[in-house]
């Protein structure tokens, strides 16, 4: 049979390329032009700042004293520790640094695509490593040492408080989905009250709430760590947004997929969780990814409670008379906001990721 | 298959009753779709289910494995009579397979998951003996080669023949059919027919919903007419096409055997 051949796809140089991409009319001219003034004013100072100028040694605010003197590195040399740890007792911070290792290690273990064992790692990193973090961080137990949860601060707390938002927030939020679209009156009722009520008050409110009132409604001698109160609030906080990102999964599943489901004797659970939730969560991954990053920079409301996470820590950092230069607020700033967005940054890339692989094959 | 002189197909029937439906009725709001149905179908016994649009014919299939509920009337499915009881209703449901216009397979599996996801969830059945029984079916239904792809990667025609091995899978006594062939392409409705009539040939128990009016003179016992909710005729093939008794029977026929 003879073969047409597909035509050769035609090689076109650069001063080719940017003619018919950015100057293919004078409304593009015009924003290319635009562009590359934003950028020229922009990015050449901020590099300045950064690196060029910056300072990189020294041992005390003198350093960076100089007139022209660009970001002050050593303030955050001297001030890392806390930064990752807070105040966490210093010869037990070797605690943190398995959480983190461990942590870390299971992470990449289940993001890496040709890694064997995923169930496995999967279910130890949701059972197992809980309740290793747990023991680790707080301690009172196994002969370790007790480090009450005042103490934590920095990353250690950003991650413990949004981790534990991510991982709990998603099945509560199925839940709650699932429930808001029962048949049984009183379940619908109550998952539509506790989503909107949730979403209908601020997070500063609701951690104020947990902080501050909620020991006043406890009985006389009944106290519960002020950590584990901020946790569990951020948790059915977030759980009532990711109810709605479901819910709007599970309403794009035809009908017929329920039907097909059903008239193989499936039953209500398995339909849900072998035909229609594997499709529903595949379609929203953007919404839940986008939730979880904001969850994570939502964390930082937890400072206006007493708790130094990252934010909180650099915040006080920055009033230190010890380092006190122009530059120095500047430079704990730019340093967390480049934590946040890495770590935001990653999730969304994973995402994305795991979108093109969940999409491969399964195309409607 | 052995088909009889007048080219019917052989007949299966036998005297047990497996489906029995007593006045039954239902209603969509203030539109009633079922008007005291009465039928009786018989172990393997196969009803060709015809009639107009909007006459009530799915909605009578689909209250048989109970994706409608019914209001009134009494329905039996193999001795076990449909009520709110959820047990009994999935009871039902792993005998009795169905297979729909729109195939509803499931897209996020390959076909061969599509076949072994009941069979191992609901019947506990070992991996390997699930796909074993799986492929078997496949080959029955001659597809056996796209078992690892997913459903959107198949033809219709092979998607629906995929979704008959889905429900086969189950190993049903009694299977629905709900317009099968209305959603396909006419050059793949044959291929889908011709599944069907071998599943026929082999004394399964049938209901089929369908406008294929050559597929019902060579498979049905006997049809059944149906306008406005209610069963207008029953009779066998040869009585329905050549004397049917009611002015509806014949006015539907000559709209549709016009061409």
């Amino acid at each position: 049979m003879a073969q047409t051949r597909r035509p050769s796809r035609r090689r076109i140089g650069p001063l080719t390329w940017a003619r018919e991409n950015l100057f293919s009319s004078w409304m593009n001219s015009v924003l290319t032009l635009t562009a590359i003034y934003l950028v020229y004013v922009s990015v050449p100072p901020l590099v300045d700042w950064a690196l060029l100028s910056a300072v990189w040694k020294g041992d005390s605010r003198e350093a960076c004293l100089a007139p022209d003197a660009g970001a002050c590195w050593p303030f955050i040399e001297a001030r890392l520790d806390q930064i990752v740890y807070g105040f966490y007792t210093a010869v037990e911070r070797w605690r943190v640094d398995i959480v983190y290792l461990v942590g870390a290690a299971g992470l990449a273990w289940l993001a890496l695509p040709r890694l064997p064992f995923k169930r496995t790692v999967g279910i130890g990193m949701l059972i197992v490593y809980p309740l290793l973090a747990y023991v680790l961080l707080t301690g009172g137990m196994f002969g370790l040492a007790l480090v009450e949860s005042e103490r934590w601060g920095g990353l250690l707390v950003t991650l413990v408080v949004s981790v534990t938002g991510i991982v709990a927030s998603l099945p509560l939020g199925i839940l709650l989905a699932l429930g808001r679209r029962s048949r049984l009156p009183v379940i619908r009722m109550l998952c539509v009250v506790f989503i909107e009520v949730w979403r209908g008050v601020p997070l500063i409110t609701v951690l104020f709430m947990a902080s501050n009132m909620l020991p006043l409604f406890l009985p006389e001698g009944v106290t519960f760590d002020k950590l584990l109160r901020a946790l569990i609030a951020v948790a059915l906080f977030s759980a009532a947004y990711m109810a709605e990102v479901v819910r709007g999964g599970l309403q794009a599943i035809p009908r017929g997929q329920y039907e097909a489901a059903q008239a193989l004797g499936l039953g209500y659970w398995r339909t849900m969780g072998l035909v229609i939730l594997p499709q529903a969560l595949k379609l929203v991954i953007p919404s839940i990814v986008s939730n979880f990053i904001s969850l994570l920079k939502d964390t930082s409301l937890v400072s206006i409670i007493g708790f130094f996470d990252l934010l909180g820590i650099i915040q006080s950092a920055n009033s230190d008379p010890a380092w006190a230069t122009p530059n120095t607020a500047f430079t704990g700033y730019v340093f967390i906001a480049a934590i946040y967005w890495a770590m935001c940054f990653s999730m969304s890339r994973y995402s994305q990721n795991l979108e093109r692989r969940l999409g491969a094959g399964a195309r409607r | 298959m052995t088909l009889e002189t007048d080219g019917h197909l052989k007949s299966h029937a036998t005297e047990e009753v497996v489906i029995a439906l007593e006045g039954v009725g239902k209603w969509f709001g203030d539109f009633q779709a079922l008007k005291g149905v009465d039928l009786e179908v018989r172990k393997g016994e196969r009803i060709v289910i015809c009639g107009p649009s909007g006459s009530g014919k799915s909605t009578l299939i689909r209250c048989i494995n109970r994706l409608e509920e019914h209001e009134e009337g009494r329905i039996t499915v193999d001795g076990i009579e449909l009520t709110g009881d959820v047990k009994r209703i999935d009871d039902i449901r792993r005998e009795v397979g169905m297979v729909f216009q729109q195939f509803n397979l499931f897209p996020h599996l390959t076909i061969m998951e599509n076949c072994t996801l009941a069979p191992l969830w609901v019947r506990r059945m070992p991996k390997k003996e699930a796909e074993a029984n799986a492929l078997k079916y496949l080959e029955r239904v001659r597809i056996p080669e796209q078992a690892h792809k997913f459903p959107a990667q198949l033809s219709g025609g092979q998607q629906q023949r995929a979704a008959i091995a889905r429900a086969l899978c189950m190993n049903p006594r009694i299977m629905l059919f709900d317009e099968p062939t209305s959603a396909l392409d006419p050059e793949m409705i044959k291929e889908v027919l011709d599944v069907m009539v071998e599943l026929a040939a082999e004394g399964m128990t049938m209901l089929v919903v369908t406008h294929e009016m050559g597929f019902a003179r060579t498979v049905a016992d006997r049809m059944v007419f149906m306008d406005a909710g209610e069963i207008v005729e029953v009779a066998d093939p040869e009585t329905f096409f050549n004397a049917p008794r009611s002015d509806r029977t014949k006015l539907f026929l000559s709209q549709i055997l016009q061409h």
